[in-house]
């Protein structure tokens, strides 16, 4: 392959193959200095951005904070003209319908959801999109439903497996973007003509022909996305000729995929080191400055923050705020030991200053302790600024990952156009141990909901017994966990195949089958209490175990003490190897997070209850964190309770949120940003894997609750995302709110 | 009847802070020591006092967690000692600090400097990177009243420290109408002005926060009619003091 468009480029196999990494380690210049450098916003890009704030206050004000849907369109890649903000004022042009912030139906992942959705927020859907998807055409949510087993469903109406995306669109699959603008759409399009002829083989099995049906799919998607951009004038089927063209192309390739699917994280990869280089080129030869540069970023991001989904009110209660995990993965090293940081990264992350804080793009800094030391303190100091920044361990991660992975959603790794998972969710291991004490009883309805277990009896629970129940109880649920989404990922390559996603991916993909798990916390000090204190059971008439007494104290997870921590390891370990032995749709490697994003919430309200002392209805701790309040040792306690849970066990993330005061944090705002550095250094030393980082009073959480109208860009991070404060429902603002926020008096 | 412990291998604790800021320099892990002869009427931590409380812990369980927080703490922070009135276990943390010197962790001692300078105490300065030196006031009749001791002995601590070459920080509590007096603060000043070894000197606003612990404990906290102080007062007492920022 010869290209004029890459005049300048360092010579690689890149140019002999689509090999984006190669291109980045050819062509890269890591940048070690400050952000000194960095340009203000433009006029165009205040007045665009003025435009957008506008837009933004209009949809806070509709009904549902929906601003519009396009009830009629079903979307696809090409689906939609053209639409803007203001054209003339836009750098990076495109949207997901013919206005901005208006929202597009997405039926096949459900008709009865885009329903539900457009009837929540005062809409109906076009009778004619209803007839063809009721009578014709059937989606991914009817055909998990037409398989799903009776066991299934009762696991999932009791919330023993919650937030299943067998009712949306699992998302997480990251889409290698920057092929667009390096390659141009033509030559992917021969490629995987290419891959085609690979599978032109003697047999065709059933693997085969799903390939080359997936390929084709491919192929048509690939060619759906020149047309899309088309018609904002643009011809991608070559290689971007300069910086403003490759972010173009890039934002074309990520406009395919967030105009075809719904899906629950809508991750863009790792895209501003790549992006560098074209900057930087341009820069050389004198076709931009520094202004410009930072003005085609700013443009970019801002497209980036208005990618809206259309949601079931019952989806914002699980994942709340409207998110949509454009997650940018930024930083890292390189395995030559060169820093991956380059003069991009710190413009990306400037947006947070030129356009304010927001919670998209999910901003997700890819920290090793070998950062240079400019970066670390530019990204602590705007976290502490803005919160709404998360960090995540590249030490940790590039030993398995190398150096072209990115975040998925939150805190999933996965190498960039070589890999995907299907996302998973999480089971209810509180709900599970409730259920091996009641014998498979819910707790609350007192339905039998598993198969009939013997129950506990006695009247104090005794340690050994538990487990041996435990342990059984999360076989049963480990078996209908894998069941569940086996059938889940089945039904959506079937019905709601990614195609321009997974067109720009290679051939062969390593595929993780993502489990993961809810009340960490809770279930630890549980089986604590249970070890080191006496937990008196008591029964209503029917011999149902309803609440619990504990007498005398006991060590509790978060406070760096391993009597306690051990349980929370072995915890992770062992129901990993339960998960290991069921067999995965497409021989998926399984997979495990500890994350909860919002539902936290929601989970600890469908569960009883716990022999931890924790009361029924009250909130779990968020992803891995200690449960509120818990934490008597101040926050590296904390750190190091989270870091001993072991990333081997738990290679789809581990998240901490961490709240802190200014005020505790330093005394100066050089020595918080000196503090922040060095707790990051000493946390992901300590090898943990993730961390929200969140700096701000208690004080102005209260008032952002009661006056949101003052704060529209107060942002804040939770678990594995960040949020505009004033978007939570009222039960997460609390949630929040009586969260530990470490300070000190 | 509890059994007698080797104080050199055992201390009262009250509590640990794993992340402190705000004693020392950079990521400081704290250790609350149980026990204070003073009765300062601002106390923030009026649980402290009593020695009968807190938890015997032996030197290795805090020398081997103190570790476990290196990664966090060294080289740009270390440990703090604080109380209660540290000074009053010194066996123990000289042994304690003999093996923290060994790691290389930088040591300090938050401490009001009211002790007699024994032979103990001076080795354990000699191990000792900085002192967080509070004084409590300059004037002694109101350094009475307000701590209930002369501050005779803390002002020939400080001495001590800046005749031996030890890095301490001064610091002052602001208790508006107790501390603020513009007389004592000039006095404080010229006292300060005689220190050789006098890093930083650090005013610590007055904050009624710690008066639910008095009340938990049943104990009339006598500062109730007395305003918190804010930022005015603090920059005031700069000024005087003659300090930047």
């Amino acid at each position: 392959m010869k290209f004029d468009q890459w005049k300048d480029f360092q010579k690689g196999d890149w140019e002999s193959e689509i090999n984006v990494r190669d291109f980045i380690q050819k062509n890269y210049t890591p940048y070690e200095g400050d952000s000194s450098f960095l340009a203000g916003t433009t006029e165009k890009t205040k007045k665009l951005w003025d435009e957008v704030l506008e837009l933004y206050k209009k949809e806070h004000d509709s009904e549902g904070g929906v601003l519009d849907i396009d009830t009629k369109t079903v979307s696809t890649v090409s689906s939609h003209e053209a639409g803007y903000i203001n054209k003339d004022l836009e750098d990076i042009v495109g949207l997901q319908t013919d206005a901005p912030l208006k929202r597009a139906i997405m039926p096949f992942g459900g008709i009865r959801i885009v329903e539900k959705s457009c009837e929540a927020y005062g809409r109906k859907v076009d009778p004619e999109v209803e007839e063809i998807f009721h009578k014709y055409r059937k989606t991914h949510n009817d055909g998990v439903f037409s398989v799903y087993t009776p066991d299934i469903r009762a696991a999932r109406s009791s919330h023993l497996l919650t937030g299943l995306p067998d009712g949306y669109g699992r998302g997480r699959i990251i889409g290698d973007y920057r092929r667009v603008a390096l390659y141009g759409v033509d030559v992917l399009i021969e490629e995987k003509k290419k891959e085609l002829d690979v599978l032109d083989v003697d047999e065709l099995t059933e693997k085969i022909i799903r390939e080359r049906e997936e390929i084709s799919e491919q192929i048509k998607a690939l060619n759906e996305l020149k047309v899309m951009a088309s018609k904002y004038g643009f011809d991608i089927s070559k290689p971007a000729s300069n910086a403003k063209e490759a972010v173009q192309w890039l934002y074309f390739g990520y406009l395919g995929a967030i105009k075809d699917q719904n899906g629950a994280a809508m991750s863009i990869g790792r895209t501003s080191t790549f992006l560098d280089i074209y900057f930087e080129r341009d820069l050389k030869n004198g076709l931009i400055t520094e202004e410009e540069a930072q003005e085609i970023m700013d443009h970019f991001v801002m497209k980036l923050r208005l990618v809206r989904f259309l949601r079931t009110p019952e989806y914002n209660e699980l994942f709340s705020g409207d998110p949509v995990w454009v997650t940018e993965s930024i930083g890292g090293m390189g395995i030559d030991g060169r820093t991956l940081v380059t003069k991009n990264s710190f413009r990306v992350l400037h947006t947070l200053e030129n356009l304010g804080p927001a919670p998209e793009p999910n901003l997700t800094v890819l920290w090793s302790t070998n950062l240079p030391e400019g970066f670390k303190r530019y990204t602590t100091d705007l976290s502490i600024k803005t919160s709404s920044i998360q960090y995540e361990n590249d030490d940790l991660m590039r030993i398995t990952l190398g150096d072209d992975y990115g975040i998925a959603c939150c805190v999933s790794p996965m190498r960039i156009g070589k890999q995907m998972q299907f996302f998973g969710a999480r089971a209810n291991l509180a709900k599970t141990l409730l259920y091996a004490i009641n014998g498979g009883r819910d707790e609350k309805s007192g339905k039998q909901v598993t198969p009939k277990y013997e129950p506990i009896t006695s009247e104090y629970l005794e340690y050994d017994e538990v487990m041996e129940k435990f342990n059984q109880m999360m076989d049963y649920v480990a078996k209908i966990y894998i069941k569940a989404l086996n059938a889940i990922h089945y039904m959506h390559d079937k019905y709601s195949y990614e195609a321009i996603e997974m067109a720009l991916h290679d051939r062969e993909i390593y595929r993780t089958m993502a489990c993961g798990i809810a009340g960490l916390s809770v279930v630890a000090d549980s089986l604590s209490a249970i070890k080191y204190a006496k937990v008196k059971v008591i029964r209503d008439e029917t011999g149902l175990a309803v609440d619990y007494e504990v007498e005398g104290d006991f060590p509790k997870f978060g406070n760096d003490d391993d009597r306690v921590d051990e349980i929370a390891v072995e915890l992770v370990k062992n129901f990993m190897n339960k998960l290991r032995k069921h067999q995965t749709y497409r021989n998926s490697t399984h997979t495990l997070s500890i994350l909860t994003i919002t539902s936290n919430v929601v989970y600890g309200k469908a569960t009883g209850n716990t022999p931890d002392g924790r009361k029924a209805g009250s909130p779990f701790g968020p992803g891995a964190n200690p449960l509120h309040g818990r934490d008597t040792n101040g926050a590296l306690a904390v750190m190091n309770s989270i870091a001993k849970l072991p990333f081997d066990s738990a290679e789809d993330g581990i998240s901490y949120t961490f709240s802190i005061t200014p005020g505790t944090l330093g005394k100066s705002e050089e020595e918080r940003v000196t503090n922040l550095v060095n707790m990051l250094d000493g946390y992901f030393t300590q090898t943990g894997h993730h961390i929200n980082v969140n700096v701000f009073d208690r004080s102005l959480l209260e008032d952002a609750m009661e006056h949101p109208e003052k704060y529209p860009q107060f942002t804040i991070r939770v678990s594995g995302y960040a949020v505009h404060f004033t978007k939570l429902t009222r039960e997460q603002q609390l949630d929040v709110i009586n969260r530990t926020i470490h300070e000190r008096i | 009847m509890e059994e007698e412990k080797d104080l050199r291998y055992y201390a009262k604790v009250h509590s640990i802070e794993s992340f402190g800021t705000v004693d020392g320099p950079g990521i400081r892990f704290v250790l609350f020591l149980q026990g204070c002869h003073l009765q300062c009427k601002y106390c923030h931590n009026r649980d402290t006092w009593d020695m009968n409380d807190g938890n015997y812990k032996s030197l290795d369980e805090i020398f081997n967690k103190i570790l476990r927080y290196k990664n966090y703490i060294h080289p740009r922070g270390g440990v703090t000692i604080t109380g209660g009135e540290p000074l009053l276990q010194v066996k123990f943390l000289i042994e304690l600090f003999t093996k923290l010197k060994k790691e290389g962790i930088h040591t300090c001692i938050d401490t009001s400097g009211m002790v007699t300078l024994t032979d103990d105490i001076k080795k354990l300065l000699s191990l000792t990177d900085l002192v967080l030196l509070d004084i409590k006031h300059i004037d002694d009749e109101k350094c009475k009243d307000l701590v209930g001791r002369s501050n005779k002995t803390e002002l020939e601590f400080a001495r001590y420290l800046s005749d031996n070459n030890i890095s301490m920080w001064i610091r002052q509590v602001i208790v508006p109408g107790y501390t603020d007096d513009e007389q004592d603060l000039l006095k404080l000043k010229d006292f300060i002005s005689t220190l050789k070894t006098v890093q930083k000197i650090e005013l610590l606003p007055y904050h009624n926060i710690g008066e639910f612990k008095w009340k938990k404990l049943g104990i009339k906290y006598s500062l109730e009619d007395v305003r918190q102080a804010n930022n005015k007062d603090i920059k005031r007492a700069k000024k005087i003091l003659g300090i930047e920022n």
